[in-house]
C-alpha cells in the first residue's frame, strides 16, 4: 500500500503530479496557518472569569492582505494549470503523429479496435480484442472513444488519464505511456450493477515487442 | 408601535387556542413548521446513514454476510451478501436522502423557518399557509422516496447524480418503478424548496421589525435570505429537468437518449447547473449560523461584518458560474474547462475570507466551549480541509486524475459532515431552548462531540489516500482491481470508522430525545445572546412577541464598553440609543 500518487506512467503524468505537489505545498500553508492559529487561540483565549473579550469590529488593512493573498494565489495557480491543460488537453493537443486506437465501450466490457498492419483506423485491416489494450511505449496514442449505450469513463491511474465515454459523441483522448508494464483499465463513471467489474488489462510494450503482437494478433493468434 | 417595544422582551404572545391537529399537525405556526422538518429530516438523516453503513459493509469486508443482513429480501442481499445491484441502490439513495432529505431540510427547512421571523422581529412568516404547503409537499416527496425502495427491483441506481442515459432508459439501469419515483419525489420537493424560498424573500424583505436594518441582520439570516435566491432560481431548473427526465422514462421522449437524437451531456448541464448552486445551499446557512455561534461563544463582535455579508454574496453569485467544473472530463470542450477552473479558483478568495474573518473573531476573545461553540470550531477546522480539497479538482489538470475516485467523496464529505453537519451539532442544542424550553445535555453533548470528531476524520481522511491511489466511487467490490489490493486495509479502517462514527450518532438522538423530555428547563437567555429571538420565553409562544419588538444595534455588540455585561442585545435600549424610523414596511 502506498500513500502516495502511483507510478508516473505517461509523459504528462509527471507535470499532473506536480502541479499536484505545488497545490500540495500552497494548501498545506494555508491549512498550516489556519488550524495552527485555531487552536492557539483555542487555548489561549478561552474564557477565563472577570474577562472581557476585545471590543473590535475588524480591521481594513487585515482583511484587504488576506483578501490580496489568496487573489494572487488562485490567479497564478489557474495560470500554471491552464498552461498544462491547453497542453494536455487543448485544441491542438494531441500530436499529428499519434497511433489510432479505437476504444468502444458497452456495459460492461472495454473493446478495443486495433489499427492493423497499416496503422490506420477505418480500414480492412483492422481487428477488435475485448477487455486487452496493448500500446507501444514511447509513442503518442489517441483514442477514439464511442459508447454503445450509457456514459462509462476511460481511466488508467498511472497515465493519468480519463475521458468519460459518452453515447452520441465521438471524444479523442490522448497519451504516451513510458513505461513497459501490465497495468489495469478501469470505468471511473457509474454505469449499472456491472460497473465494478467493467475493467480491462493494459499492456505497454516496448516498440519491437509492440510490432511483434501486432503481427500475431493481425493473424488472428490473439487471445481474448 | 415604538412605545411598547421597551417591555416586548417580557411581553407574551397570543394565547393559541386552536386545537391540536391546527396547532402542531397543519400548522401555519413557522415554529412549529421548523420543528416538523426537524423531526422528518433527523429521521431521513438516520436512514441516510444506515445506508452507508452497508455500502461501508460491502467496502471493507466484499462478499462477506452482513450482521443482520439476513433480513434484507433476496433480491438485495441473499444470505446478507450484498448484490451489486443493491449496491448501486444504496449509492444512490445515501446520496439522495443526505442531500435532499436531510441536510437541505435541515439547514432550509428548519432553520429558514424557525430563525428568519425570531430574528427579524416577525410574527410569522409572509405566507404562512404557503409555508404549510411548503413542509407537506417535502413530506410527501420524502414519502414518495422511501416508498420507492420497496418497489419490485428496488430504487434508483443511476447515483445521485442521475445521469442519462443510464437513468432515463429501464434497460440500462435495470430498474423501473424506483427510477420514476425518484423523478416523481425530485419533482415534489423542487416544488417544496420553491414555495419555502418565496417565503422566505418576501419576509426577510418586508416582515423586518423596527430598527432592524439590513446591516443590523445577523449572518445567520442574511446567509438564509441569500441561500433561498439561490433556492427559488436553482430548484426550477433541477424540477423541470426531472420532468424531462420522468418524461423520457415514462412516455418516450428521448432528450437525454443519443440513438434517439437526443443528448446525455444536456442532462449533466441541467443538472449542475441547479446542482452547484445547492452545493452553496448546504453551506451557506451552515456558515451563517456558525458565524453567530461564534460570536456567541467568543464573547466579541464578528471580525469584519461587512465583508462576511459581502463574502456570501459573493459565493452565492460566483456559484452560477461554476457548474462546469463538475464536467472537465465529460466531453464537454476543453476550453470551456479552462473557464469554468477560473471561476472556481475564484470563489477560494471569499471562503478565505470567511475563514479568515472567523478566525479574527476568536481572536482576543473570552472562549466559552459550550456545545454548540465546540461543533462551530469544529466546523471551521473541517470546513477548511474541505475547501483547500477543492482546489486539487478546481485545478483540471489535477482533476482529470482524481475526478471520480475517493479523493472526491474525501472532499465533499468534509464540506457535508465536517462542514454542515458538525454546523448542525451545534445549532441543534443553541435554539433548541427556544424550540422546545429545554436544554441539551452539555455532558451528553462533549462527549458526543469528541468521539465525533475522532471517528469523523478517521473515516474521512484517508478517503483522501484512496483517491490518490486511483480508487474509483461508486464500485461494488474494490478487490476486483489488483492495483486497489493492497487498499483492502485501508477500506476496512474505513469501514471499521465508519461504524463507530454511526454508533456514537446514538448518543446525539438518546440526548435529543431525553433532553426533549426530561432535560433542564432553559432560562430565557441561556447563551446571553443578542438575538431579537431571546427576548421570548422558552419555548417561544405563538406569534411570538404580542407587539413588535424595536431593534437598536447591530446582532453583535459582545463585550461592548457601553455596559458591564458581556453581551448588549439588538432589544436592549440604552438611554443614548434613539427610537429608529419605521421600518420598511412593520410586520402586521
Amino acid at each position: 500500500m502506498s500513500w502516495w500518487l502511483p507510478l508516473k506512467g505517461s509523459t504528462f503524468a509527471g507535470e499532473i503530479d506536480g502541479l499536484f505537489i505545488a497545490i500540495l505545498v500552497i494548501t498545506g500553508i494555508a491549512f498550516v496557518i489556519v488550524e495552527a492559529g485555531l487552536i492557539w487561540f483555542v487555548v489561549r483565549y478561552r474564557e477565563r472569569p472577570g474577562r472581557k473579550a476585545f471590543y473590535t469590529h475588524g480591521s481594513t488593512r487585515a482583511e484587504v492582505i488576506w483578501t490580496a493573498i489568496p487573489a494572487v494565489t488562485m490567479v497564478a495557480l489557474g495560470l500554471v494549470s491552464n498552461h498544462y491543460w491547453v497542453q494536455i488537453k487543448g485544441r491542438n493537443s494531441i500530436p499529428p503523429n499519434a497511433y489510432p486506437i479505437g476504444i468502444h465501450a458497452k456495459q460492461f466490457e472495454w473493446q478495443v479496435t486495433y489499427p492493423g498492419p497499416d496503422g490506420k483506423l477505418g480500414t480492412a485491416d483492422d481487428f477488435t480484442v475485448r477487455n486487452q489494450l496493448h500500446v507501444p511505449a514511447g509513442r503518442p496514442i489517441v483514442l477514439a472513444l464511442s459508447s454503445e449505450d450509457v456514459i462509462h469513463s476511460f481511466f488508467v491511474p498511472q497515465f493519468r488519464v480519463r475521458q468519460d465515454v459518452v453515447p452520441g459523441m465521438d471524444i479523442k483522448a490522448w497519451f504516451q505511456a513510458t513505461v513497459p508494464g501490465t497495468y489495469e483499465l478501469g470505468c471511473s463513471q457509474l454505469c449499472g450493477l456491472g460497473h465494478y467489474r467493467m475493467r480491462a488489462q493494459v499492456f505497454v510494450h516496448t516498440p519491437d515487442e509492440y510490432d511483434a503482437w501486432m503481427k500475431r494478433a493481425a493473424q488472428g493468434e490473439a487471445s481474448e | 408601535m415604538t412605545t411598547v417595544a421597551a417591555t416586548a422582551q417580557v411581553a407574551h404572545g397570543h394565547h393559541d387556542d386552536r386545537p391540536f391537529i391546527r396547532k402542531y399537525i397543519f400548522s401555519t405556526d413557522h415554529k412549529i413548521i421548523g420543528i416538523q422538518f426537524l423531526f422528518v429530516s433527523l429521521f431521513f438523516l438516520l436512514l441516510g446513514g444506515l445506508l452507508a453503513m452497508q455500502m461501508r459493509w460491502q467496502l471493507g469486508f466484499p462478499g462477506k454476510p452482513m450482521p443482520g443482513g439476513g433480513i434484507l429480501p433476496e433480491t438485495m442481499a441473499p444470505g446478507g451478501v450484498i448484490l451489486p445491484e443493491y449496491y448501486i441502490q444504496l449509492v444512490t439513495m445515501h446520496g439522495t436522502f443526505m442531500v435532499f432529505f436531510a441536510i437541505m431540510p435541515l439547514l432550509v427547512g428548519v432553520y429558514a423557518n424557525f430563525l428568519i421571523p425570531l430574528k427579524i422581529g416577525a410574527h410569522d412568516m409572509a405566507f404562512p399557509r404557503i409555508n404549510m404547503w411548503s413542509f407537506w409537499t417535502a413530506l410527501a416527496a420524502g414519502l414518495v422516496m422511501l416508498a420507492s425502495l420497496f418497489v419490485p427491483e428496488g430504487a434508483a441506481r443511476a447515483g445521485w447524480t442521475m445521469y442519462a442515459p443510464l437513468s432515463a432508459r429501464h434497460d440500462y439501469s435495470g430498474a423501473e418503478l424506483g427510477q420514476e419515483l425518484w423523478s416523481i419525489s425530485i419533482v415534489f420537493l423542487g416544488l417544496s424548496s420553491i414555495l419555502g424560498s418565496l417565503n422566505y424573500i418576501t419576509t426577510v424583505i418586508n416582515n423586518r421589525a423596527p430598527g432592524m436594518t439590513w446591516f443590523r441582520m445577523p449572518l445567520s439570516v442574511w446567509a438564509l435570505f441569500i441561500t433561498a435566491i439561490l433556492g427559488i432560481l436553482a430548484l426550477p431548473v433541477l424540477s423541470g429537468a426531472a420532468i424531462m427526465l420522468l418524461f423520457d422514462q415514462i412516455i418516450g421522449t428521448h432528450f437525454f437518449d443519443p440513438p434517439a437524437g437526443g443528448q446525455a451531456l444536456l442532462w449533466q448541464h441541467l443538472f449542475w447547473f441547479f446542482g452547484h448552486p445547492e452545493v452553496y445551499i448546504l453551506i451557506l446557512p451552515a456558515m451563517g449560523m456558525v458565524s453567530d455561534i461564534i460570536a456567541n461563544g467568543s464573547r466579541k463582535p464578528i471580525f469584519g461584518y461587512h465583508s462576511m455579508v459581502f463574502a456570501i454574496i459573493s459565493i452565492a453569485f460566483l456559484g452560477w458560474i461554476v457548474w462546469g467544473h463538475h464536467m472537465f472530463v465529460s466531453g464537454m470542450n476543453p476550453t470551456l474547462g479552462s473557464s469554468f477552473m477560473v471561476s472556481t479558483l475564484v470563489i477560494a478568495v471569499p471562503s478565505a475570507v470567511k475563514t479568515f474573518n472567523w478566525l479574527g473573531t476568536m481572536w482576543r476573545g473570552n472562549l466559552r466551549f459550550t456545545v454548540p461553540m465546540l461543533n462551530a470550531v469544529a466546523f471551521v477546522a473541517m470546513f477548511v480541509i474541505g475547501g483547500l480539497s477543492g482546489i486539487y479538482m478546481a485545478a483540471t489538470p489535477v482533476d482529470m486524475f482524481i475526478h471520480d475516485t475517493y479523493f472526491i467523496v474525501a472532499h465533499l464529505h468534509y464540506v457535508l459532515f465536517g462542514g454542515s453537519l458538525f454546523a448542525l451539532f451545534g445549532t441543534i442544542p443553541f435554539w433548541f431552548p427556544k424550540m422546545f424550553g429545554r436544554l441539551m445535555s452539555e455532558r451528553w453533548g462533549k462527549i458526543h462531540f469528541w468521539l465525533t470528531f475522532v471517528f469523523y476524520n478517521c473515516t474521512f481522511f484517508p478517503m483522501h489516500i484512496l483517491g490518490m491511489a486511483g480508487h474509483m466511487r461508486r464500485i461494488y467490490d474494490p478487490t476486483q482491481y489488483d492495483f486497489l489490493k493492497p487498499y483492502q486495509p485501508m477500506n476496512e479502517f474505513i469501514s471499521i470508522s465508519a461504524f463507530l462514527l454511526f454508533a456514537t450518532q446514538i448518543i446525539f438522538f438518546v440526548n435529543f430525545w431525553y433532553s426533549l423530555f426530561k432535560g433542564k428547563k432553559a432560562p430565557q437567555n441561556p447563551w446571553e445572546d443578542n438575538g431579537l429571538e431571546w427576548s421570548l420565553p422558552s419555548p417561544a409562544p405563538h406569534g411570538n412577541w404580542a407587539a413588535t419588538p424595536t431593534v437598536y444595534r447591530g446582532p453583535y455588540e459582545y463585550s461592548s464598553p457601553a455596559v458591564t455585561e458581556d453581551y448588549l442585545p439588538q432589544y436592549r435600549k440604552l438611554p443614548t440609543d434613539r427610537e429608529p424610523a419605521m421600518a420598511p414596511v412593520a410586520g402586521h
